[in-house]
């Protein structure tokens, strides 16, 4: 019990720090809301290396400390959106037990999106931002191949040593 | 990689292919609409999609509103000022062309906003 507290602090860390690393890479493509998403990795992980649970607890400090480090106010209801949406559709996917790691995180990437484009319509008070949700889509798909990709090696690693 | 991962992605593309190329959801429709008001009060609705002139007389005098290529602006006025000549063509929602001698507002309403006027992060 005490070992997973201990364990709740690096996973939060390293989210946290993920966030922080994402936020100096640019990305080159002038659609906003375009991310790596490489905080997702270490949900992931205490996801199928901890547990549901556990990894509820670690998305909500990650969204909680990087809006206090990184994104302010408005920025904490986009995380907060696009993390909730993506937890809960990840859950899902996971328990379903149909897909492997790389399935999970695509399906997580897009729905982060999905969530963070509700919330700009709603801050925004206007449907603009809706032309965006393909290109998100795409984005998301690519993005959350990508990070289910490294995921899936991290779990194997770690499966039997926490 | 299981059946379902690609299956996964499969769908997510074709659901975003499709809705890129339904054009459901094309927010980038014309169809903002000139108002005039004079003194506050609506005189004229002119749609931006139609080319169109339309002489507003007012009590100081008369402003000339012309549409064009989906942009209303003035182009003529008796006013001291000319500020309102001078004022560049507009499309996007919210935005106006005043001509305060004459008590002459030109706002668009409907259509597009200026999408630079907005911060997604």
């Amino acid at each position: 019990m005490r070992k997973k507290v201990a364990y709740y602090g690096i996973f939060a860390a390293l989210s946290i720090l993920m966030g922080y690393v994402e936020a100096i890479i640019p990305v080159p493509l002038p659609v906003p809301g375009i991310k790596l998403g490489l905080s997702n990795v270490i949900v992931l992980l205490a996801l199928y290396v901890m547990g549901t649970k556990e990894a509820f607890y670690i998305s909500i400090i990650r969204v909680f400390i990087s809006a206090l480090l990184f994104r302010g106010f408005l920025g904490f209801w986009y995380s907060m959106a696009g993390a909730f949406l993506s937890y809960i559709v990840m859950v899902l996917a996971m328990k379903s037990d149909k897909m492997s790691t790389i399935g999970v995180s695509v399906l997580g990437g897009i729905f982060h999106n999905l969530g963070q484009i509700a919330v700009a319509i709603i801050i925004l008070g206007r449907t603009v931002v809706v032309y965006l949700v393909p290109v998100l889509m795409v984005s998301g798909v690519a993005t959350g191949f990508a990070i289910g990709v490294v995921a899936s090696y991290c779990t194997k690693y770690l499966q039997n040593r926490i | 990689m299981k059946r379902w991962d690609v299956v996964v992605v499969l769908v997510a593309l074709a659901v975003a292919g499709g809705l890129y190329f339904s054009g459901l959801l094309r927010a980038d429709t014309p169809g903002g609409v000139a108002v005039v008001y004079v003194n506050g009060v609506e005189k004229a609705r002119l749609s931006l999609l139609q080319d169109t002139e339309y002489r507003v007389e007012t009590e100081h005098g008369y402003n000339i509103v012309v549409v064009k290529d989906g942009k209303a602006e003035i182009i003529d006025a008796d006013c001291p000022d000319k500020i309102c000549v001078n004022h560049k063509p507009i499309s996007f929602r919210k935005e106006s062309i005043t001509c305060l001698p004459h008590k002459v507002v030109v706002e668009i309403e409907g259509g597009n906003e200026n999408s630079v006027d907005a911060v997604v992060q």
